[in-house]
């Protein structure tokens, strides 16, 4: 298998885009990946996207944004694995350079999902779980993992306040994101005095789905010295499987798609936990954050929300997270998280991260999750 | 109208109704299909007891579409008695009332109506055994 580079990273804010479509959306991201490389050129294109079809938008969103760039009739197909999409449409992407077969392929994670009221918006985000035994009883995903809060608070000894770290640290390295949607610093205060959503569970502990696009582009070792001045290396990508629900995990607290697909991709990239300098994981919540470190071996378990309490998390940490901003200030692009993360883990090897940079960053991790941890896609970044 | 796909489950939905592994006894609940390798007659139908104790809870305050009505209102992980986990509604509870390791018990309530034509959903939840 042959070595696979990402040659280009293109973004578009974050928000409530209502005067724009989700190809309108698709299109700036990936113009914006291509940079000076004619379309034309790209072989193949993957489309991450988990809501497009469920919020009754539009199916086929693979040829719906090859049309809309103008590059109708190459292979294109969207994918769907919840919040995990944009990772899940990435390593596809990485297998098809690797294959051989293709030289470039365009990957574009798209979410629109503020053209329907909430209530809506909760059904197609619950059908992440299982439709049958979960979602049928009114639970959301938010209440599952504040479910899960409960618990780890109850086995662990930690109150609320203790889980304030993750949402401040998201929203003080949010400012230096021209992309996320809240480029302002909150407080451990604020969030303590935030109304609930589904207790335990407050309102800025919350992320905020919204609209966006992000894209990627992936070529061979030979095209990627000729097409980008500093291109970097896909050193392993993963993705594993747990259970569809919740409650038919053995220990609910451990995300075992997590574990493997995190062990995984260090064994593949022949590195430890200790290589990584700077890593993005699917975070709504802290204990989204918290549960994600523990199962892929950043932290033991019930440890996670000490590191954050002691400050490991922020870019001057151990493990700094949600360097540009996470799901909590970037806002919540569902299906488009994943290539999100890659495009700002990209920043951050190449030094451009602004205040947010951890300082001679040269090794990212990259994995998101969809739903509960159903699917979880695992990428190992290097800067050479 | 969705007819099918909830009448099909109707005995786990009215009955709490699991199948138990005819060989090791290991209790699951929901039913599930057989899995490739798996002999025709390896689960039976089990009926679990419908008693058992909260795992975790939570409050839905931000519904989705079809329990507008009904918000806010108690969600749980209960672990029956028999080993498996199952989520549900918590019911006849006040808000403020619950714990972990509570004990509950299964009854049958109505868990959603599919629209002024549609069906209406029932099924189990859980409430505080007094």
């Amino acid at each position: 298998m042959r070595n696979v580079y990402i040659v280009g990273t293109g973004a578009t804010p974050v928000g409530e885009h209502w005067d724009r479509s989700a190809a309108s959306l698709a299109v700036e991201a990936l113009a914006a990946a291509l940079g000076d490389i004619p379309a034309s050129r790209v072989g193949a294109l993957y489309v991450a996207s988990a809501l497009n079809g469920s919020l009754e938008v539009q199916s086929q969103v693979g040829p719906m944004v090859a049309t809309a760039a103008g590059i109708s009739g190459i292979e294109a197909v969207s994918i769907e694995a919840g919040t995990a999409s944009g990772g899940v449409a990435l390593r596809q992407a990485c297998l098809a350079v690797a294959s051989g077969i293709v030289d470039l392929v365009a990957v574009v994670g798209v979410e629109k999902t503020t053209d329907v009221l909430d209530a809506r918006r909760e059904r197609a985000l619950a059908l992440a779980g299982d439709a049958e035994w979960e979602a049928i009883h009114g639970v959301t995903t938010t209440a599952l993992w504040a479910m899960l809060m409960r618990r780890y608070m109850h086995n662990y000894g930690y109150g609320i306040e203790d889980f304030a770290p993750f949402p401040v640290n998201a929203h003080a390295n949010g400012v230096a994101n021209p992309n996320a949607m809240y480029r302002f610093a909150i407080t451990a205060d604020k969030v303590r005095s935030a109304p609930m959503v589904a207790e335990p569970l407050g309102l800025l502990d919350c992320s905020t789905a919204a609209d966006g696009a992000a894209a990627l582009l992936i070529a061979s070792e030979g095209l990627a010295r000729d097409v980008s001045a500093a291109p970097v290396c896909v050193a392993a990508s993963a993705v594993a499987t747990d259970t569809l629900a919740l409650h038919s995990r053995h220990d609910p607290l451990w995300l075992s798609a997590v574990a493997h697909s995190t062990a995984t991709a260090l064994r593949a990239a022949r590195m430890t936990h200790r290589d990584i300098q700077v890593l993005d994981v699917t975070d709504p919540h802290g204990i989204t954050a918290a549960l994600v470190l523990e199962a892929g071996g950043f932290a033991e378990r019930g440890a996670a929300v000490a590191l954050a309490r002691d400050g490991a998390i922020t870019p001057k940490g151990a493990l700094p997270l949600a360097t540009g901003g996470g799901c909590k200030a970037r806002g919540d692009a569902v299906g488009a998280n994943g290539i999100y993360q890659v495009v700002e883990l990209v920043a951050q090897l190449r030094g451009q991260a602004g205040a947010a940079q951890v300082a001679g960053a040269s090794v990212a991790l990259a994995q998101c999750i969809g739903g509960i941890g159903a699917t979880a896609a695992t990428h190992i970044l290097t800067m050479e | 109208m969705d007819l099918a796909k909830h009448w099909r489950i109707r005995h786990a939905r009215y009955r709490l109704e699991g199948q138990r592994h005819r060989t090791t006894g290991e209790v699951r609940f929901p039913p599930a299909p057989l899995r490739p390798g798996e002999a025709h007659d390896s689960w039976e139908p089990y009926v679990l007891s419908g008693r058992g104790r909260v795992y975790s809870f939570s409050i839905v305050r931000q519904p989705p579409e079809g329990y507008d009505e009904q918000a806010p209102y108690l969600i749980a992980l209960v672990r029956l008695e028999e080993g498996p986990l199952v989520t549900a509604q918590l019911t006849d509870c006040d808000l403020d009332q619950v714990t972990i390791d509570m004990p509950v018990e299964m009854v049958t309530r109505k868990l959603r109506a599919l629209g002024p034509t549609g069906l209406i959903v029932y099924g189990y939840k859980f409430r505080p055994v007094v």
